[in-house]
């Protein structure tokens, strides 16, 4: 493991654990309204200031990590397998299967998904605990983000079905389920790594953006993606910089992330 | 001779048949559309309704307005009758003719998302071929803290950050786009470099740029050129929030006031577009890739016909 | 050959005369484009029909009306009428018009094109707000024309405030091929690019001339630019794109008052009001148990007690705003019943309130005498920050009580649909925006059996006492038009709503705005619009405008 990896590694333990640790690091809580100090600059009681409505904003980062940090990996996840399902599947075993799956994704694609969440907003109780309603936003998000990468894969898996290893092992015997898992996928990676990767920021700001939908993280509980939107009310944020801090805070965490997935070493 | 005439009617017929394939998923396409515009709630619900002045009858004929469009195949089949003859309905929350808000509005967006998506490959590509030809861990670091920067920062964001420096729209569609391509460049690109025949051609002694070019774009393009054509849809999706932060009255902008108001004819309209580039842009990307296998594949006199189908497969 | 002295003292007239010209042609000038933003499309352009802001917005630069509400004193005008005179029973009204106006293209105004507009209005299948304002009660209403400057309109029954709804009527021309075109406002739409901007000029007819005779208004145009993002607007007033804001939030209106403290205006406390209310509907899809709070008094009264409204208005508005009375704000003078007073916030009173009525609290929850959490959610509008402000801080007060309450902000149609047609909601918050001055203008939420009767809408008859209190006490202010009768009527309204809290009012927000150094003559009020209301008689400093 290179130095790079190690401190990538040593980031994202160490963001893990201080939003763990939220409960003694922040006692004031993420939800408490200081309402003598509505939008106030860092300080002693508040080290990132105040929101709008006088909540501490390291609070708010810290749990909102907790959240954001768990699910939207998950999501993340979800959608990456999706894509090798589909995709790289589809790609495999050619033919009408490869068209069909691309024909699908295509339209997937192009579909307004913004009425299907508006849909499952009125199915959904008015009373949903926030953790179940945070649970179905991601999983949601986690169900409609697969089809950009799913048309990269079945490319790739095209491409690799017809490549000289695949027809060896072909030759020496390997068929169906066991040839695509064991020869195909790993091949798959560079996308699959890629999918996941990207995921987890666009989650992060598309469940901010659900907000607007009655869905996402519901209030008082905070998220990244929350967070992040405070950044719209960009004209003053030369006057207050510490806004800034949770999107430093995501970029350092997604280098750490893009860090630990790459195991190709470039310089090799 | 035979053979030639053979290849030349199955290609015809492929062509057709993808034509035919591209209509039926465009037709489906706008079809689905309709329908979740129709299902979702809210769909008969007027702000006007919560104007006190307005009395019980009025309020009844505004929930009525609508009626016309509650039975989706029916409106649907009208709308499709209307098309062939150029008709493509009128727009409700801008009362004017589809045809004309669509024809005033796509150079537009295709000035701003087509120049935004040149401009995002150029960042992405030459971020990514820097790092593939310096091969300097720095540089790796960079990439991924440049991008994922950009990846992290909201569309809104960028959009308004273009406003507040009067940087053109495709600035933003370009900031949006290229994280992305460049991450799943990369990531291919690099894969490609642990082929075995990169590392050959480095002991041969060839040079960086000259084993980029010949010998690991050509691994990496399917992947490149599905890449490409995805990236449509996706600056297609950039620039809605652009488009209506920055004041452009493009097709993204229209796309946002349609889906605030459930503006059902202009949504299936706008539907059918996205559906029409976004499958001709990939269909595209994959003519791209046959014509590439089946220049690339290799001519060997011992090669049997059914080796020569399965390649072209 | 000139002397020096006759060649000074040419030099002096010469400069006297390029220095009168200047000033003339700055003043001629001082035409030049004012340019702001519509938050929204504009629906339509048909006088008669429009509802939203933005349509209303051109309605007000392009219509041109009988009589006037002046927007800073509340009083009524004449426009293109010189007197007006209302009968005896309220049910008819004659107006003696001015003579010599035209329409934009030229053509006359008269009697004619006034009972043109009445008859299309009054057109049942118009289904306008403006024409059903006018329709108080079944009946056809009946112009008759006296004389070419002469027109008496009447009307089945009596209307209270009959002569300022004339203020929303824009008279349109009976005789011009184009309906919609002509126009006797100051200006006439010249460009619309639907989802940019709506272009007017100035009317070369308008009739309304200043007290030095120049033909008015002083402005050449006017470009409306549609953007919905408020914060592209403050950034294009900040760089001088735009020289006014109508209606700006609290949190741009005190970072523009930090920097330049002149360009922002606060005309002190609006009609506006912010408001929530419990869902009352007895068929509403929601469980019997929270029906039975909802609808109990002591309850909604408990929940209003217990919110902070002081804390609303500092924290979320910086002061500007106030806490909310009843359904009249303090600034209607004329209307407010000024013996109530804001409830003021009293969480332990609150409590007792509720242990009153069985509830009890329970490891810092509470229960009602069901044992069941009490526990609800308040739905509102994404997209007003302020509104979503007041909902989180909201929800802290009454968390304070041990009640849970849980925020959903909805797209606006879906709100509505579960607000006015599904009910299946439990509480919701929203706001009045442009309330009207005459509180005829709420009949439809007052009575019992009407539409926006947001809590129990529709009712076949009075379910509660005090709503069949209220239905006779709005009828009776409607159908007398003694002023000082229909404040009685309206008094008690505003007490019964006290009493019973149906809306539980939040708070009046101040009426803001923004208006660049570069326009001159604005006198921002509270009544909309509140930046341009004299649009015919407001100049621009070409020079100031310049050099921003």
């Amino acid at each position: 493991m290179n130095a790079g990896r190690k401190l990538a590694c040593v980031v994202v333990l160490a963001v893990c654990a201080v939003s763990l640790a939220a409960n003694w690091l922040a006692p004031a809580g993420y939800a408490r309204q200081f309402r003598e100090t509505p939008s106030a600059p860092p300080s002693h009681q508040h080290l990132l200031g105040t929101d709008e409505v006088g909540r501490d904003r390291f609070a708010r980062v810290l749990y909102g990590t907790r959240i954001s940090l768990l699910l939207a990996p998950a999501a993340a996840l979800v959608s990456t397998l999706l894509a090798a399902l589909v995709g790289g599947l589809a790609g495999y075993m050619g033919g009408i299967w490869l068209r069909l799956a691309r024909g699908f994704t295509d339209l997937f694609l192009s579909l307004p998904w913004l009425f299907l969440l508006i849909t499952v907003r009125a199915l959904l109780p008015l009373n949903v605990s926030p953790l179940v309603s945070v649970l179905i936003t991601f999983l949601i998000l986690g169900l409609l983000g697969w089809a950009a990468s799913a048309r990269v894969l079945s490319a790739s898996a095209d491409a690799l079905r017809n490549s000289d290893f695949v027809l060896q092992a072909r030759a020496s015997g390997l068929h169906g389920p066991r040839l695509f898992f064991v020869h195909v996928l790993p091949n798959l990676k560079p996308v699959l790594y890629a999918q996941f990767w990207i995921s987890i920021p666009v989650f992060i700001l598309a469940e901010a953006n659900l907000g607007i939908l009655g869905l996402g993280v519901a209030e008082p509980l905070p998220s990244w993606g929350s967070l992040l939107r405070e950044l719209e009310g960009l004209i003053s944020f030369r006057e207050e910089p510490w806004r800034l801090v949770p999107l430093l805070l995501l970029i350092v965490v997604m280098t750490s992330f893009q860090l630990l997935l790459s195991n190709e070493e470039v310089t090799a | 001779m035979l053979r030639k005439t053979l290849l030349r009617k199955t290609l015809l017929w492929k062509i057709l048949r993808h034509m035919g394939a591209i209509a039926a998923l465009v037709l489906l396409g706008g079809l689905l559309s309709a329908t979740l515009v129709r299902l979702a709630p809210g769909f008969d619900a007027d702000e006007r309704e919560l104007d006190p002045s307005l009395n019980a009858e009025s309020v009844r004929a505004l929930r009525q307005s609508r009626a016309g469009e509650h039975n989706i195949l029916s409106f649907y089949a009208g709308y499709l009758r209307g098309a062939i003859h150029g008709d493509l309905g009128t727009s409700h929350a801008l009362g004017q003719p589809v045809q004309n808000l669509l024809r005033e509005r796509w150079p537009v967006t295709l000035r701003v998302a087509g120049i935004g998506l040149l401009l995002a490959w150029l960042l992405a590509s030459t971020l990514a071929f820097t790092a593939c030809l310096w091969r300097r861990s720095a540089c790796e670091v960079l990439g991924t803290t440049v991008s994922g920067a950009f990846l992290c920062i909201p569309a809104a964001v960028l959009a308004l950050l273009s406003v507040i420096l009067n940087a053109p729209g495709y600035l933003a569609i370009a900031l949006i786009v290229f994280p992305r391509i460049y991450r799943y460049s990369r990531n291919v690109l690099a894969k490609a470099y642990t082929l075995p025949h990169i590392t050959a051609a480095r002991a041969r002694g060839l040079g960086e740029v000259r084993i980029l070019a010949w010998h690991v774009l050509p691994v990496a393009g399917p992947q490149m050129i599905a890449l490409a054509g995805i990236t449509v849809s996706i600056a297609l999706g950039a620039s809605i929030p652009v488009e209506a932060l920055c004041g452009l009255p493009g097709i993204g902008q229209l796309a946002w006031q349609a889906a605030l108001s459930r503006d059902l004819p202009l949504l299936v309209n706008l539907t059918v577009l996205v559906t029409l580039v976004t499958l001709l842009a990939n269909s595209g990307a994959d003519v791209m890739n046959y014509v590439m296998n089946y220049m690339l594949r290799p001519r060997e006199a011992t090669r049997g016909p059914e080796e020569e189908e399965m390649t072209a497969a | 050959m000139i002397g020096r002295r006759a060649f000074l003292r040419l030099l002096l007239c010469f400069a006297l005369l390029l220095f009168t010209l200047a000033s003339v042609s700055s003043f001629s000038q001082s035409g030049g484009e004012l340019r702001f933003c519509l938050r929204s499309e504009p629906k339509t352009f048909d006088p008669l029909l429009v509802d939203d802001d933005a349509s209303l917005s051109i309605r007000y630069l392009t219509g041109g009306v009988l009589v006037r509400v002046n927007r800073h004193t509340q009083d009524l005008e004449p426009e293109l009428t010189e007197s007006w005179k209302v009968s005896n029973d309220g049910k008819q009204i004659t107006f003696k018009l001015r003579r010599g106006i035209t329409f934009s293209d030229g053509s006359p105004f008269s009697s004619e094109d006034v009972a043109f507009t009445m008859q299309r209005l009054m057109d049942p299948a118009l289904h306008s707000s403006t024409g059903d304002a006018f329709r108080s009660s079944s009946g056809a209403v009946s112009t008759k024309i006296i004389a070419p400057d002469q027109i008496s309109i009447t009307f089945p029954a009596p209307l209270a405030g009959l002569e300022r709804l004339f203020d929303q009527v824009a008279i349109m021309s009976a005789h011009s091929p184009k309906k919609e075109a002509p126009v006797l406002g100051p200006f006439m739409v010249a460009e619309y690019k639907a989802g940019s901007s709506v272009l007017l000029r100035r009317n070369p007819n308008y009739w309304k001339k200043d007290s030095q005779g120049r033909r008015l208004p002083y402005l050449d145009s006017i470009r409306l630019d549609i953007q919905s993002n408020r914060d592209v607007e403050m950034l294009r007033f900040k760089r001088g794109e735009l020289d006014l804001i109508n209606v700006i939030d609290s949190d741009y209106f005190d970072r523009l008052a930090a920097t330049s403290p002149q360009l922002a205006h606060d005309a002190g406390p609006s009609l506006d009001s912010d408001f929530m209310w419990f869902n009352q509907v007895a068929s509403a899809p929601i469980p019997e148990y929270k029906r039975a709070w909802f609808r109990s008094t002591n309850f909604r009264l408990a929940i209003s007690q217990a919110i902070n409204r002081e804390d609303l208005s500092r924290v979320v508005f910086n002061g500007h705003a106030q806490p909310a009375v009843g359904p009249v704000s303090p600034a209607n003078k004329f209307w407010f019943n000024n013996k109530l007073k804001a409830e003021p916030y009293r969480p332990a009173a609150a409590l007792q309130r509720l242990q009153a009525d069985g509830f009890h609290l329970q490891n810092g929850a509470l229960f009602d005498k069901g044992g069941n959490p009490v526990e609800f959610s308040i739905v509102t509008n994404a997209g007003s920050k302020p509104r979503e402000r007041m909902a989180v801080m909201v929800q802290e007060d009454l968390g304070k009580l041990g009640i849970k309450v849980n925020v959903v902000t909805l797209d606006f149609p879906s709100l509505i649909e579960r607000i006015s047609q599904k009910f299946n909601y439990e509480a919701a918050m929203l706001g009045f925006r442009n309330v009207d001055l005459d509180p005829n203008g709420q009949m439809n939420i007052w009575l019992s059996s009407a539409e926006d009767h947001a809590w129990n809408p529709q009712q076949k008859s009075p379910e509660t006492a005090w709503e069949a209190e209220i239905d006779r006490l709005m009828r009776a202010q409607a159908s007398t038009a003694d002023p000082k009768k229909r404040k009685e009527s309206f008094d008690r309204v505003q007490e019964i709503a006290a009493e019973q809290a149906p809306f539980i009012y939040l708070v009046n927000q101040n009426a803001l705005s923004a208006i660049s150094s570069a326009v001159q003559g604005a006198n921002p009020g509270i009544l909309s619009p509140q930046t341009f209301w004299n649009a015919e008689r407001l100049t621009l400093n070409s020079t100031t405008r310049a050099s921003r």
